[in-house]
């Protein structure tokens, strides 16, 4: 008999094991290809959908972990587009693959390079600096008429086939629709490993306890600017995809819609906990490609209404409310680890 | 051979002109961010609605323009009151980013609603003969309405900073820009300063916005329209302070104006650049209190 060590403490388990996967986990992944089968005429939308993930997740690294509170993360989005774009429409680049690191690098690139200087602050100026930093973006993209295609933007970029085998037809995207399940397999794995590494868990940490972390010696800024890039770097796949998908890139990749798109996905679903960018954006979306398109303002009526209530009464969105719910229902399987 | 002075005078008097109504909307904002610490993105929203009411009267009930100015800045004063304590009242210890996803989808409310009630179209601002044409000033002819603007802008910063400065109200207001703690132990009673202050800031936004509908225009896509411009003359001039928003509308003001004569491609520009290697410099904004 030998005595309990504190690795057998619940607490030490439940920290053990919280990195598992979960027998739910890949519903999702499942659910996206029975989509394909069963639905070929909506792959656009699903297209779409699945990029709007993609994007979701890249801000739930900086915002639901790291806890930056940012409102110009489509610069990093349009950065990718558009690298992606100009690469190809100029004629300079544009075997699939290899741009979307290029766009992944370009968009990281301004990521380290703004948040080098950016996250030195916190709350309303931090808010103030992304918000203008995608705002000067935009207004550059619109004035360099000449790379960018001005207010037009870029139309008819043409993409080679995929491994030289599957054609991107913008009209029947099939090979989209696998190529952006497949990289947002990639980046999801990726992601998830990240958070739940040490790197991951001092994210958390910084964003609970900023003062306590400086206390503790980590390196506070670092970590956040380094997390901020790779958060920029997937946003830029994720424009990247998007540009190579709809064949074209306008402003409306930059703009301050798409920056609140993507946070309005995140917080429906949930932020800060990995499955909130799936959920919120199959919500959102579904909502807004059935809605929006008979009643506009009731969708925009909806919309806002639906802020207020998440921001007043359901902090963790649609998965917080699930989880809410769920304790609710059998409080008494789950025992308290003991203090 | 641009710059004789009539082109000087022109351009300042129409930016300051210009500057004296962002003032007016944002003189709000910056006193609800720099006293609740609440970032306010419906601010714009307020605006908007006041705007709304002072045109429709003018155009419906046959109000005049003082009239309609005065019962445009009471009623949203009266209706943001009514938000602030049943709902505002409620985050002001939450995190900013439940601040911003409530406010924003306060804004996306009042946009709906708008569009639902009123229409999609812009509401043109009827101003009274006595305020149209052109004023001789001497130097140069200019707008009488932008005159007007600068005289009301002026008197309003100056009734202000009085208020802020001289009365036993705004003394404690800057008590609680302080230390909001300190303040309460002091037994000022919080909860209705703070609405007070919302409200009076929104009746603010409100004037702002019915002075504004002239030239920044007037519908349903105001609150949001012109929020970023708000935030940065609040960012530039530090949150909570009167003579820091002054200070930043002018700029603002002249700046965009200027620019937009003799550089109407890369002013906005100009404008975010600016605002960004300032807030590094100065986190706090020009005139805000380092935290």
């Amino acid at each position: 008999m030998s005595a309990p060590t504190v690795f057998d403490h619940p607490a030490a388990r439940a920290l053990s094991r919280r990195h598992r996967l979960r027998w739910w986990e890949p519903l999702p992944w499942i659910l996206a290809l029975a989509f394909y089968f069963m639905f070929p005429r909506y792959l656009g939308f699903g297209t779409e959908l699945l990029i709007m993930v993609l994007f979701a997740i890249s801000l739930d690294l900086a915002l639901g972990y790291a806890g930056i509170v940012t409102l110009g993360h489509a610069a990093f989005f349009g950065a990718g587009a558009y690298t992606v774009g100009m690469l190809a429409h100029h004629g300079i680049w544009n075997e699939p693959i290899s741009s979307l690191f290029i766009g992944a690098a370009v968009a990281a690139a301004i990521g380290l390079a703004s948040g080098l200087v950016l996250l030195r602050t916190t709350g309303l100026t931090l808010l103030m600096l992304t918000l203008c930093t995608m705002a000067l973006l935009e207004e550059a993209a619109n004035l360099g008429h000449d790379w960018t295609g001005g207010f037009d933007g870029l139309t008819g970029i043409s993409i080679p086939p995929l491994f030289g085998l599957f054609e991107f037809n913008p009209l029947f995207p099939k090979t989209q629709y696998l190529y952006v399940l497949g990289a947002l397999l990639i980046c999801f794995v990726f992601v998830r490993t990240l958070v739940y590494s040490p790197f991951g868990h001092s994210l958390t940490g910084i964003r609970e306890n900023t003062l306590r972390m400086h206390a503790v010696g980590a390196p506070v800024r670092t970590r956040l600017v380094v997390c901020y890039t790779i958060s920029a770097a997937l946003a830029g796949i994720a424009g990247g995809i998007w540009a190579q998908a709809n064949a074209y890139v306008n402003l409306s990749t930059l703009g301050l819609d798409r920056a609140a798109t993507v946070l309005i996905i995140l917080v429906l679903g949930g932020y800060g906990r990995l499955y909130g960018a799936f959920v919120g954006a199959v919500a959102y979306m579904a909502l807004s490609h059935f809605l929006a398109k008979v009643y506009p303002t009731a969708w925009q009526l909806g919309l806002g209404f639906l802020l207020v209530t998440i921001a007043l009464f359901a902090r963790g969105g649609i998965i917080g409310l699930g989880e809410t719910l769920m304790a609710r229902l059998r409080p008494k399987l789950k025992p308290k680890p003991p203090s | 051979m641009i710059f004789t002075i009539e082109n000087i005078a022109s351009m300042v008097l129409g930016g300051v002109a210009a500057g004296m109504v962002l003032f007016i909307v944002s003189v709000g904002l910056s006193v609800t961010m720099g006293l609740m610490g609440f970032v306010n993105l419906a601010h714009g929203a307020f605006a908007m609605l006041g705007g709304y009411i002072i045109v429709l009267s003018m155009r419906h009930l046959g109000v005049g323009f003082i009239p309609a100015l005065a019962i445009g800045f009471v009623m949203t004063a009266a209706v943001s009151i009514v938000f602030e304590r049943v709902l505002y009242s409620r985050l002001y210890k939450a995190g900013e980013l439940d601040q911003v996803l409530f406010t924003i989808g306060l804004a996306f409310v009042f946009i709906a609603a708008l569009t639902v009630f009123i229409g999609p179209e812009n509401q043109p601002l009827t101003l009274p003969p006595e305020l149209r044409g052109q004023l001789d000033l001497g130097i140069v002819q200019y707008r009488t309405y932008s005159i007007f603007l600068i005289i009301v802008g002026v008197a309003i910063v100056i009734a202000l900073w009085l208020g802020f400065e001289r009365t036993r109200f705004g003394a404690q207001i800057r008590a609680a820009v302080d230390n909001r703690r300190m303040a309460e132990s002091l037994g000022i009673n919080i909860d209705r300063l703070f609405a007070i202050t919302f409200g009076f800031g929104s009746g603010m936004a409100a004037l702002g916005g019915g002075l504004g509908a002239e030239f920044l225009g007037l519908d349903p896509q105001y609150a949001l329209k012109y929020l970023v411009f708000f935030l940065i003359v609040v960012a530039v001039g530090g949150a909570g302070s009167i003579v820091g928003v002054f200070c930043a509308s002018l700029i603002i003001g002249v700046l965009d104006f200027v620019l937009k004569k003799y550089l109407p491609q890369g002013g906005t520009l100009f404008i975010y650049a600016l605002t960004i290697l300032l807030l590094l410099w100065r986190p706090q904004g020009l005139f805000g209190k380092p935290s």
